[in-house]
């Protein structure tokens, strides 16, 4: 169905074709509007779910992790501080293994006190042990709300999952969504049957306290599994494009990088913005690209190194800063492109920050100071290139 | 690609219109389309701006909109404390709600103004002075970019079901002046407005 929503709506629309059973929230902006429909749904008896109402967004993700061990199937959203405030929960979620979707409406942290989107919420949860998909359009916010419960359930996988949308970007626009049937979601994600569960016919112990002889295996464990996602969030993706003839390109989506001599690397709805600025500079001749990061964790080592190999300058735009180092998708870049034979310049740029619009102007102008450096080596200098942080 | 920035103050409706005039276009018509409010939190009464892109192709382009082509604006009280001419596109049209008499207005040279007063056939019709659905069906009328038929099945999908059939009375007739706004003269008092303003504010 063709409809107008905005990408929160989206999300909730997702969550309730994806039969989700029980939603535990606390409300912040950006995400209220989320877990707000959620609540219409149920009151309207549309969806059968148990609405959990709760004093905090730790109490949130306790609720949710409570009721995911019984094996069903659930859901939860939050934004920046109240991200920040499920820190302890986040690693309890993912060291049990227990599949849940969670939607981040990405937003800044305080202090200074800021409603509006960059990533900072997010990548500072980088290392709790949860895939992180990051989204670009409200269809694509909805569509892999589907795809992330079928990634977390995945019995190699069971690891959360946080679908990542820019707050107001796209939490707060609204845009043309294909809302699919609910029978061919129920096709795509057939009930939830995980095989592990709170059953007194069967005991299991979730939860567990580990020494130092079993600590170690556990977390081993826990990272083969989120590596093994690289596969399945691909295979996933296939999977979807098959039956509903949409697909995101699984961990990367590339844009005009085959042959490109700069490439700008972004996470978010700020790849749209940037496809514009790309077309333009290719309809002037520039050899320019756009490599759109997917999925931040696990991290595309592979996909990375393939699509950039032949570029000669990598420009990677952060909205999140490692205070005392750079950007964090910089650094990560950087890492996995460290040791290839002709190892392109990585140049780290910090904008987005706290709502800051990012214009096309501004990413033309990262383009040409990149290409600008492409030329000095072409003239015979060495090839080096700045970045810069949009003040 | 064209693009419509919305003045209102929190409380009149502007981030309503931006996205009923969205989904008119959208769904109700042959367009994409892409509506978002002034980001951030909107107190009652306060100025609020809201935004809708329309194009015949997808739109990727999520920046900030910094140069409208049509600017709607749904309390003429604002004129004296926003620049709403801000960034108009050349050849740009200004929708203001007002009787000519009352707005002072500082367009720019080649900008096209046309009042309708809204605020009046609100009243009339609804009772009371929230003009958002006639200044988008205004806007429908006077552009010819949408058809009068799929912004009322906006306004159907949008409101609540008891405010429908009333504010579909008041885009019906609103529909019928802007036509006219949009064609010669007529009620399109600015057409061509001088840089100075037209008459003093209240």
């Amino acid at each position: 169905m063709r409809a107008y929503l905005n990408g929160n709506e989206a999300v909730a629309a997702a969550v309730k074709l994806a039969r989700t059973e029980v939603v535990a929230a606390y409300p912040i902006t950006p995400q209220s509007t989320i877990v707000e429909k959620i609540a219409e749904y149920i009151a309207a008896g549309s969806m059968e779910a148990d609405y959990i109402r709760v004093e905090s967004e730790h109490a949130a993700l306790a609720a949710c992790y409570g009721a995911a061990v019984t094996g069903t199937r659930v859901f939860t959203a939050t934004s920046s501080q109240g991200l920040a405030y499920m820190f302890e929960m986040l690693h309890y979620v993912s060291g049990c293994r227990v599949p849940m979707v969670m939607a981040v409406a990405n937003r800044g942290l305080a202090a200074p006190w800021t409603i509006w989107a960059d990533h900072q919420d997010a990548v500072a949860c980088r290392d709790t042990g949860w895939i992180q998909l990051y989204v670009e359009t409200a269809q694509e916010a909805l569509d892999t709300c589907l795809q992330a419960y079928k990634i977390a359930a995945h019995p190699e996988v069971l690891t959360p999952v946080m679908v990542c949308l820019d707050g107001y970007v796209l939490s707060h626009t609204e845009e043309i969504v294909d809302v699919p049937d609910q029978e061919a979601v129920d096709r795509f994600l057939p009930s939830y049957r995980p095989e592990y569960s709170v059953d007194t016919q069967r005991p299991y112990v979730f939860g567990v306290g580990a020494g130092p002889d079993l600590y170690s295996a556990f977390k081993y464990y826990q990272q083969q599994a989120i590596l093994k996602a690289k596969e399945v969030i691909k295979e996933v993706d296939r999977e979807f494009q098959a039956h509903f003839q949409r697909s995101y390109g699984g961990l990367v989506d590339l844009y005009y990088c085959h042959d490109a001599s700069v490439v700008l690397v972004v996470m978010g709805a700020t790849a749209g913005t940037a496809r514009e600025v790309v077309e333009y500079l290719r309809r002037q001749g520039e050899a320019v690209g756009l490599l759109r990061l997917r999925s931040f964790r696990p991290f595309p080592v592979e996909d990375l190194r393939a699509a950039l190999s032949r570029a000669r300058v990598v420009a990677v735009l952060d909205r999140d800063c490692s205070f005392g180092y750079e950007g964090v998708l910089a650094t990560e870049v950087k890492a996995a492109l460290a040791d290839l034979p002709a190892q392109p310049q990585v140049a780290g740029f910090i904008g987005g920050l706290g709502g800051r619009d990012i214009s096309q102007e501004e990413l033309a102008g990262i383009f040409r100071h990149c290409l600008e450096a492409v030329r000095r080596q072409d003239r015979g200098e060495e090839l080096v290139v700045s970045g810069g942080w949009q003040k | 690609m064209l693009q419509i920035r919305w003045h209102g103050r929190g409380g009149q409706g502007a981030v309503t219109a931006a996205r009923i005039f969205g989904l008119a276009a959208a769904v109700y018509g042959d367009w994409y389309a892409q509506s978002f409010p002034s980001f951030g939190t909107e107190r009652r009464g306060a100025p609020v701006t809201a935004f809708t892109r329309l194009d015949d192709r997808p739109i990727r382009d999520r920046s900030q909109i910094y140069n409208p082509d049509y600017v709607v604006v749904l309390d003429a009280t604002l004129l004296e404390s926003t620049d709403v001419f801000a960034g108009l596109a050349p050849g740009g049209t200004v929708l203001i709600n007002a009787g000519r008499e009352k707005a002072a207005v500082r367009a720019l040279d080649r900008a096209r103004v046309y009042y309708l007063d809204a605020t009046r056939l609100a009243r009339e019709v609804l009772g009371v002075p929230i003009v958002n659905t006639a200044m988008v069906v205004a806007l429908a009328g006077a552009t010819g970019l949408l058809s009068l038929e799929a912004v009322e099945k906006a306004i159907a999908a949008v409101l609540p079901q008891e405010l429908v059939a009333q504010n579909i009375a008041l885009a019906r007739r609103a529909y019928d002046l802007a036509k006219v706004l949009g064609g010669k003269e007529a009620i399109a008092s600015g057409s061509r407005v001088k840089r100075e303003a037209l008459v003093s504010a209240d």
